[in-house]
């Protein structure tokens, strides 16, 4: 398709702007610097705003990629499970550097996040196809099927479990369903929860999910018939209902496996919260890692379209409803509700500013619920079954169950459907996890635990969690998982604000210098306030929660950087004076001595 | 006329109109709240966190944050002044900024905070990021001292509400990136306008300089803020 097509197919639409970016960068191999100009005339927009949201997303490229594009995972349990190997395969095999095109053009070898499959990995994505418990013998294999030009749809030679191996999906993903429990894995009939929904007026719909205590599965655990209510209350031209299927969390990827399984109790929930707050349109936002879900999600909306669960009068009622899917292009911090919203927009996924909060002010400054995947799925089968149901499940505070991803050192990684209130000691032996020394709760931007907490409760009273969790045995090293995660926030902020922008590169150089031997007393001190500076002052959730990896190491694990830092030293100097003038010696032809420097 | 909003700043008891920003209600009751990204007359958008106040314990931008009944402020406290010092620190570590080199010295915010604050090195370690300048018919881009404040993408669009200014890339590599076409079209004054709302020197009009002598500048005679803490 030339350009003309793709902008013509979209009419003037400027909250398709990625879209038009993502199916010029498919045409053409990248965004290339004339195709710009168009754009900007048929939207009426500026260079610098299409440029601004090209260079914001992982996935959207202004420089020529090569044929085949890999975007090789670097979580931390892609780590722990090969990634090094699998990357010097890559390498060795195609004669490229990493981050850089083969001089042939055939490959581009990049990093990412983590892609939602931690509990197989290494994985990558290569044009879209995920590949899984990647081996450097597969990665010869594969590297061998691109110089033959193979597809990459047919180097996948094993299909996953469940829908995965269905014809619209064809991945070698595998669900892991450790344990099913009654809500989002028990009985499920389509349309049963939006007919009882229909039959119930709005408020009492509302009054239902705020009965049941369903809070959000995303981690932040706002009551979710409040968050209707608020919404419905709002006066707009239009309400939206808006699914977040950004789950980005390193160690999270409960919401694919939803999506695989159960998409129409998703899709269900969305129309039912469309119902409550007085919505016709709802989104889905799939992030981009998920595309290989979306000719299947498609497909399961147009089943329900022809069954009557979508579309026009649903159940014969004056109720109408549709979804419309909404792709991500690579931003960890467009799972921020507000964030997500811009990107909906097709604007750069910066969070926004609150007041106004989503529900008053959304998705085109209308009226909007955002809710997670698990959430909606949730609300359905709260519809089907009662709230009273729902609440026998669980805890008080946290009622019914969670999803939780279950990846690092355990036989069985996974997904575990629990109620709430199990204990990490619990979890680990379902997960047959053995000598563990940390669990990483909530991922990243959650907290890292020792033995001493193990008796503690997954629920939003004790140890609230999104659904990742991290297992590492005492093989490992814990600075090496803090420095990954780490990494990943500094990549991934927005660069709105100061303290995550800059205050989390400092962070990382004091943690490097602790790391490395050279830290004092004081700077344990420094590291502990400056993570309290950045946390405290930071606009959104992604800069409230990065310092977390170290902050909670810090008190869950203190003797570890204790044992690091020079007891004796009151000062350590940033820099090495001798590897700093290291340049100018060798220019100069002098050599360093280090007592003309002591005066 | 609507009830006035009553709410406390460090144990003074103020008024605020409906609808204001604490920063602004701050500002009507003489006292100063200290601000670098914030502008007024531009939509105010929270990027710098200097004006970070604690209200009834929780963190908030005095710049976004409408006055609710019954506020309590911290604005004076160490706590707060010190965390306020620090994001100074940090923009001066995360730029190269060299003031008396500068074009701005003087008129700076940048540099009138870090006197108002007292630096006189930063805590941090410095970066020494890799940052060029660009030239445009009207104006020089010096992204070494660009702080990311988006005054100018706020201030400076066509009249049909395009961006002239608008953010580059994420994390530590955003810049500010300029449509060159739509730039080459600024007038004198509005290229004037774009060089005097940069809070920094990273936005200069070309073929003029040091039109004021450095020692006669506005906060040369004056510390930032004064202006509102004399108002009462």
């Amino acid at each position: 398709m030339s350009y003309r097509d793709i902008l013509r197919k979209y009419k003037k639409d400027r909250t398709r702007l990625i879209d038009i970016l993502k199916e010029i960068q498919r045409a053409e191999g990248f965004i290339p610097g004339k195709a710009v100009p168009a754009v900007v005339e048929n939207l009426g927009l500026s260079t610098a705003e299409v440029e601004g949201v090209i260079s914001f997303y992982h996935f959207l490229s202004d420089r020529p990629l090569g044929k085949y594009v890999v975007y090789l995972n670097n979580s931390i349990t892609a780590e722990m499970f090969g990634r090094e190997g699998v990357l010097r395969a890559f390498e060795q095999e195609t004669g490229c550097l990493w981050g850089q095109t083969s001089p042939d053009g055939l490959v581009t070898l990049l990093d990412t996040s983590c892609i939602g499959m931690n509990d197989q990995e290494p994985a990558a994505i290569i044009n879209g196809t995920v590949f899984t418990c990647l081996t450097p013998e597969k990665v010869n294999k594969i590297v061998g099927w691109m110089k033959e030009g193979r597809p990459v749809e047919n180097m996948v030679e094993e299909y996953g479990d469940g829908a995965n191996a269905h014809e619209l999906i064809r991945a070698m993903v595998s669900n892991n369903i450790r344990r099913r429990g009654p809500v989002i894995f028990g009985d499920y009939a389509p349309g049963k929860g939006l007919t009882r929904a229909l039959e119930m007026t709005p408020e009492c719909l509302i009054d239902e999910v705020k009965k049941a205590n369903l809070l959000g599965r995303g981690g932040a655990g706002f009551p979710t018939g409040l968050k209707w209510e608020f919404c419905r209350k709002e006066k707009g031209e239009e309400h939206f209902v808006v699914c977040n299927a950004d789950e980005g969390e390193p160690g999270t990827f409960k919401d694919r496996v939803i999506l695989t399984e159960r998409p129409e109790m998703v899709f269900e929930g969305m129309a039912i919260a469309g119902y409550a707050v007085g919505a016709r349109r709802g989104i889905l936002y799939l992030r981009h890692e998920y595309t290989y879900l979306r000719r299947y999600l498609e497909y399961i909306l147009e089943k329900m379209r022809e069954q009557g669960w979508l579309g026009e009068n649903i159940a014969g009622r004056s109720f109408s409803f549709d979804i419309e899917i909404k792709m991500g292009a690579g931003a960890y911090v467009c799972g921020e509700e507000s964030a997500l919203l811009e990107s909906a927009e097709g604007k750069r996924g910066e969070p926004r500013d609150r007041p106004p909060f989503p529900v008053q002010k959304g998705y085109l400054n209308q009226p909007t619920t955002v809710n997670n995947v698990e959430t909606l799925a949730t609300a359905t089968q709260i519809v089907v079954h009662g709230a009273g149901w729902f609440r026998s499940m669980g805890t008080p505070v946290s009622a019914g169950t969670k999803l939780l991803s279950v990846s690092g050192d355990c036989e069985r990684p996974g997904v575990y459907e629990v109620e709430y209130g199990l204990t990490v000691k619990e979890l680990l032996e379902m997960a047959g996890a053995r000598d563990t020394l940390a669990v990483q709760v909530g991922g990243p931007s959650g907290n890292c635990i020792s033995e001493n907490g193990f008796g503690r409760k997954i629920c939003f009273s004790d140890l609230p969690t999104g659904g990742s969790i991290i297992i590492f045995n005492r093989s490992r090293d814990l600075l090496s998982i803090v420095s990954n995660f780490l990494d990943f926030f500094i990549e991934e902020s927005c660069g709105w604000c100061v303290p995550c922008r800059a205050g989390n590169v400092l962070l990382k150089k004091k943690f490097e210098k602790i790391a490395s031997g050279r830290g004092t007393l004081q700077d344990l001190r420094e590291i502990e306030a400056w993570g309290k500076i950045i946390k405290s002052t930071s606009r959104c959730g992604l800069g409230q929660t990065s310092p977390n990896p170290i902050l909670t190491t810090l008190a869950n694990f203190r003797e570890i950087y204790e044992g690091l830092i020079n007891k004796e030293a009151d000062f350590i100097p940033d820099f090495e004076l001798e590897k700093a003038l290291a340049e100018a010696c060798a220019l100069t032809g002098r050599k360093y001595q280090e007592e003309h420097h002591h005066a | 006329m609507p009830e006035p909003i009553k709410f406390i700043i460090d144990g003074k008891e103020c008024t605020a109109e409906p609808g204001q920003t604490i920063y602004e209600a701050a500002k009507a009751n003489g006292v100063y709240i200290p601000v670098l990204c914030h502008f007024e007359g531009l939509k105010p958008v929270g990027s710098c966190r200097i004006c970070s106040v604690r209200v009834n314990g929780r963190w908030m931008a005095a710049c976004t944050q409408p006055v609710a009944p019954g506020m309590v402020v911290e604005n004076h406290t160490t706590e707060v002044e010190e965390y306020r010092r620090a994001l100074i620190e940090m923009l001066f570590v995360e730029g190269n900024h060299f003031c008396p080199a500068c074009e701005k010295s003087g008129n700076c915010e940048l540099q009138a905070l870090a006197y108002r604050y007292q630096i006189m090195v930063p805590g941090f370690p410095y970066l020494f990021p890799k940052k060029d300048i660009e030239a445009f018919p009207k104006f020089l881009l010096e992204h070494n001292r660009c702080v990311q404040c988006r005054r100018c993408i706020r201030a400076i669009q066509t009249p049909d509400g395009k961006k002239i200014f608008d953010m580059k890339n994420r994390s530590g590599r955003v810049r500010i990136n300029v449509d060159r076409k739509l730039a080459a079209k600024l007038s004198e004054e509005e290229a004037q306008k774009a060089m005097d709302i940069c809070p920094v020197g990273a936005i200069l009009k070309k073929e003029v300089g040091f039109r004021i002598p450095i020692g006669k500048r506005k906060y040369d005679k004056k510390p930032i803020g004064s202006e509102i803490e004399e108002s009462k």
